[in-house]
């Protein structure tokens, strides 16, 4: 079957999908968009988590039937998001604008170890501070519990998302 | 490469250097050179390889874990259309058919027997993934069951099957069963004549379950074939010469005709020492003539890979009554499973370290490694000295409660420090502040008491244990405190080669002195990345530093294990840019040394592009000296050698370093229903030197983190009866998630090991050892049950389950459980 879908903006198509394939399997095999990552297939570990029309999902749980009509973004779209919310066009050389606030303070609080659960934590942390500007302690945790991450003990996380929203606030550009 | 940027240290220095005069050398929190590329997504990992024409492969694997294979018919599955290849023991091309990484008795498929559930018996390449697991399905396997070995009685017992018959590797010799993989003793001094001096005697039984490392990227990587007859590897892994020693035997080439390159790794922890899907995807990819990927998805990963050994320990420790111990008498027993992968180095770190970072004068230690048809076990973070150091804090706590002391107390009683004697024999001679560390976790507040109410008047479900669940509003719920301190080798031990390989190539680049660092190192995450930039920095004064991929085209760099690669492959970095330099100045004083006296007279060093002499003055450019000139060398550099231990008495100076650390553990315990908060679990580690104090840092809390997992949630559930695994997924093996993930407040000491680069002490395992002990010394004190066995689950606090807790269903972790937030 043909599945058509928006994804970070475009609209794309992927032919030859069998009826078994999930979102994530044609994201990461038919579209080219490896970002989202496969850590355990069964929904339990959220390193494919995507916003499907803005909803957090886990791809790997959605099949890529149900994605037909709809927007996807992805890890690999949260930059050209960022630019969007903020108004701006990014100039090749642009390097505040080359990553998303939230990107750059996970680069800058050193949350990034083997980096394997960073897009979905990345995609689930951008959806909560949209939600959620100044979360608390708590509150991160609880949006984020259905990420997991073997490396880092979490500590480095909560900094990363209390940079970005702390940047958020000062409104800074990072 | 991006240019680094620098942010104030974290954890507070307590001596040393601190950086270098060259801007992002080490000690300074650069950040990582693949940061970027990874929150972009676009940094590839193993399994987002992606190849023109390229087939999926697939592994059929034992439904038993012990039988006799009557017969395969792949028919069926050769005909389903899309199937390229259907491979066998009996399509393997070489005389060599077995690997691994201490004994080759590893079989690349299985021949006429299986050993464990989850054994490679077939392979198939498809041009689908699911295509080739459906014909896999249709893979007819003909198995006759065998009787199972599943613990020590079954597999010592007389009439035991043998698990390898016909044993030729280097212990066979000399230990008391086939079924042994190894045994150590370690004895020093008369522990029985010690004994009749305790005034008290304490003895105990525990229990250390089975653990998975659960990095998050699954077994991956791409095979393609090349027209020399050769293959090009891209993979996954921790080790990649150990890979090549293994892999080019069974596919009968010579071992420049596989050509190893390392891709995107996510996480290891000892999961990636043992070969996965290498052979295979070489196998079908030059049976096929096409590029094959062969993804594990998680449920093959908890097979793909060898995990922590479960293990069984006995100790006895005696003391008399102003505190000091007078020996200590053990027994340690690991399940190494079918294979015996790593279970030999294992049982050596098990039985060295099996005292503890305590004085022993008198010590009676044994450590056994068994074969059984239970799942191989192998190397994971902490490797031996984690589970003896859960059993000998439990025994430290038991004991200063017989003497009345108290427990933090006692162990600084017994504290080894500078210049005390293992039971090896071995002198620690580098520092050991195993009593200051305790002070220091000892020193910190504690978290508030009710700190569930502390944000406001309504209690905060998510501070207590049970969380979301809303199972307690502070009702039934206890808190409790507890200790626990360790060491951990760090290095190769028993008289291995540990050396590494670095090539360093300097040359001006548009009037820019640029250094490029080829090492084979394996960057799993740790950030080794990141510091070899760092020390070229340092060591050649350039801002500019490449880090070229690790391939086999460089020597080895040994493991990305046994907390060595600062250290080793770190040191060969420092090593070779020593040489480089040396090789710049002799350029300079051959240009330029006619020119200024102190090229000939004073100490000349490489700072911010520029030569320059330890007074500080300029005397050239970099970049002038090198001109049109490159210096590139590739050489070889080892740490001080270390000896085997004696097979009977266990003496021998048989590591290179220590590394310690300490933890406290504050929880919180709804004894009504089981459940555990873990609160706060702070930590102090002494890392000699901290090369980059940000990933210093987010390695402890890292490894701290898998040590509370073990401590009341991870636990591999092997069926005795059967020996099949019952939880191979993330729905019923659990890892804690960031709402289990306590506080984890880190405090960093520099004391400098005066014999390694920099001062540098390995960092990455020692964590792992003292979160379990803590944790579990901590929900001791919130309930006054003994819990010999980690994890603890609920039905072990409320004494409803059946107190053995193996066999009996997965684990249910601390309650607040997984899959709340986002996604499904």
């Amino acid at each position: 079957m043909r599945v058509d879908l928006t994804v970070n903006g475009r609209r794309q198509y992927a032919d030859d999908v069998w009826e078994g394939e999930s979102l994530l399997y044609v994201l990461r095999e038919r579209m080219g968009l490896p970002g989202s990552k496969n850590a355990c297939e069964q929904g339990e570990c959220g390193s494919c988590t995507v916003r499907l029309d803005g909803v957090p999902v886990c791809a790997c749980l959605v099949a890529a039937g149900q994605a037909e009509g709809r927007e996807v973004v992805t890890v690999e779209g949260l930059a050209q998001q960022a630019r969007d919310r903020a108004g701006r066009d990014a100039g090749a050389d642009d390097e505040a604008a080359a990553l998303s606030p939230v990107q750059r303070a996970f680069v800058d609080a050193g949350a990034v170890q083997c980096g394997f659960c960073t897009p979905g934590l990345l995609v689930a942390t951008d959806e909560m501070l949209e939600r959620n500007p100044s979360p608390s302690d708590a509150d991160i945790r609880e949006a984020l519990s259905g990420n997991l991450c073997r490396c880092t003990g979490y500590e480095k996380i909560l900094d990363a998302v209390r940079l970005a929203a702390a940047r958020r606030d000062e409104g800074a550009t990072p | 490469m991006t240019a680094p940027r620098t942010r104030a240290p974290l954890g507070v220095p307590t001596s040393l250097t601190q950086g270098s005069g060259t801007r992002g050398g080490i000690g300074e929190s650069t950040l990582r050179p693949d940061g970027v590329l990874k929150v972009e997504g676009e940094f590839a990992y193993a399994s987002d390889l992606w190849h023109e024409d390229m087939l999926w492969g697939h592994t059929l694997r034992s439904t038993e874990a012990h039988a006799e294979i009557r017969s395969i018919d792949t028919a069926e599955a050769l005909a389903t259309p899309g199937v390229y290849a259907v491979l066998t023991y009996d399509d393997l091309p070489s005389p060599v058919k077995n690997y691994g990484l201490e004994f080759q008795d590893t079989p690349v498929l299985a021949h006429g027997k299986v050993r464990h559930h989850g054994e490679p018996v077939a392979l198939v390449a498809a041009d689908h993934p699911e295509t080739a697991r459906r014909a896999a399905a249709k893979i007819r396997v003909d198995y006759a069951a065998l009787p199972l070995v599943t613990d020590e009685a079954t597999a010592t017992a007389g009439d035991a099957p043998l698990l390898h018959a016909d044993r030729t590797d280097h212990h066979s010799g000399h230990v008391p069963h086939p079924n042994v993989v190894h045994r150590q003793p370690v004895v020093r001094g008369d522990a029985a004549k010690a004994a009749a001096r305790a005034d008290v005697t304490v003895t105990g039984d525990y229990v250390f379950g089975m653990q998975d490392q659960a990095f998050l990227g699954p077994e991956s990587g791409l095979a393609v074939p090349a027209e020399d007859g050769g293959v090009e590897l891209y993979v996954a892994t921790q080790w990649l010469h150990s890979d090549l020693w293994q892999i080019a035997p069974v596919l009968g080439l010579p071992e420049d005709k596989v050509r190893m390159t390392l891709s995107g790794v996510g996480g290891a922890f000892g999961g990636r020492e043992d070969l996965s899907m290498q052979i295979h995807a070489c196998l079908l990819a030059l049976r096929t003539g096409k590029p094959v990927k062969i993804v594990y998805n998680r449920f093959e990963s908890f097979f793909g890979h060898v995990h922590r050994h479960p293990a069984r320990l006995h100790y006895e420790h005696g003391a008399t009554r102003d505190g000091k111990l007078t020996h200590l008498k053990c027994r340690i027993v690991l399940d190494g499973g079918a294979y015996a992968s790593s279970t030999p180095a294992v049982v050596g770190n098990a039985a060295s370290l099996a005292a503890g970072p305590y004085v022993v004068e008198d010590v009676d230690i044994e450590a056994v490694g068994l074969y059984t048809n239970n799942p191989p076990c192998g190397a994971m973070r902490g490797f031996g000295a984690v589970q003896a150091c859960f059993a000998y804090e439990a025994q430290m706590d038991k004991v200063a409660a017989a003497l009345g002391m108290d427990p933090v107390e006692f162990r600084r009683i017994n504290a080894m420090e500078q210049g005390s004697r293992l039971p090896t024999g071995q002198v620690v001679d580098s520092p050991a502040p195993v009593a200051e560390l305790l002070r220091r976790v000892r020193a910190r507040p504690l978290p508030p008491e009710r700190q569930w109410l502390t944000a406001g008047e309504a209690p905060d479900v998510r501070a207590l244990p049970g969380g979301l669940s809303n199972t307690t509003h502070g009702e039934g719920v206890v808190r409790g405190i507890g200790y626990a301190v360790g060491i951990k080798n760090v290095g190769f031990s028993e008289g291995f080669d540990d050396y590494s390989t670095a090539r360093v190539r300097l040359e001006a680049l548009n009037g820019v002195p640029v250094a490029v660092v080829h090492t084979a190192m394996a960057e799993v995450g740790q950030g080794g990345v990141t510091v070899h930039a760092q020390i070229a920095r340092t060591e050649l004064g350039v801002a500019q530093v490449t880090i070229h991929p690790a391939d086999t085209r460089v020597g080895s760099a040994g493991g990305t294990s046994a907390s060595r690669q600062t250290y080793v492959t770190g040191g060969a970095v420092k090593h070779t840019c020593e040489n480089v330099r040396a090789k710049v100045l002799e350029i300079g004083r051959r240009k330029f040394g006619t020119y200024h006296p102190a090229w000939a007279t004073a100490e000349l060093l490489l700072e911010d592009g520029k030569v320059v002499t330890d007074g500080g003055e300029v005397l050239a450019d970099l970049a002038d000296v090198l001109g049109d000139e490159a210096v590139d060398l590739e050489l070889e550099w080892r740490h001080r050698p270390t000896e085997a231990f004696d097979l009977r008495t266990g003496q021998g100076n048989g590591h290179v370093q220590y590394s310690f650390a300490a933890h406290r553990a504050v929880v919180e315990v709804d004894t009504e229903l089981g459940l555990v908060k873990v609160v706060e679990l702070a930590v102090a580690q002494d890392v000699g030197k901290a090369l980059n104090p940000l990933s210093v840092v987010g390695q402890i809390q890292g490894g701290t983190t898998q040590g509370l997992g073990v401590a009341v949630m991870e636990e591999i559930i092997v069926d005795p009866a059967t020996a099949k695994v019952r939880n191979p997924s993330f729905t019923d093996y659990l890892i804690p998630t960031i709402l289990d993930t306590p506080a984890i407040p880190v405090d960093v000491l520099e004391l400098a090991d005066q014999h390694a680069p920099y001062g540098l002490r390995g960092v990455g395992e020692a964590p792992t050892l003292s979160a379990t002990p803590a944790v579990l010394a901590a929900i001791r004190d919130a309930t006054g049950l003994a819990l010999n066995r980690t994890p603890v689950r609920p039905e072990h606090l409320t004494g409803t389950g059946t107190g053995s807790g193996q066999g009996t269903g997965t684990g249910t972790g601390t309650g607040s459980g997984q899959g709340t937030g986002t996604g499904t």
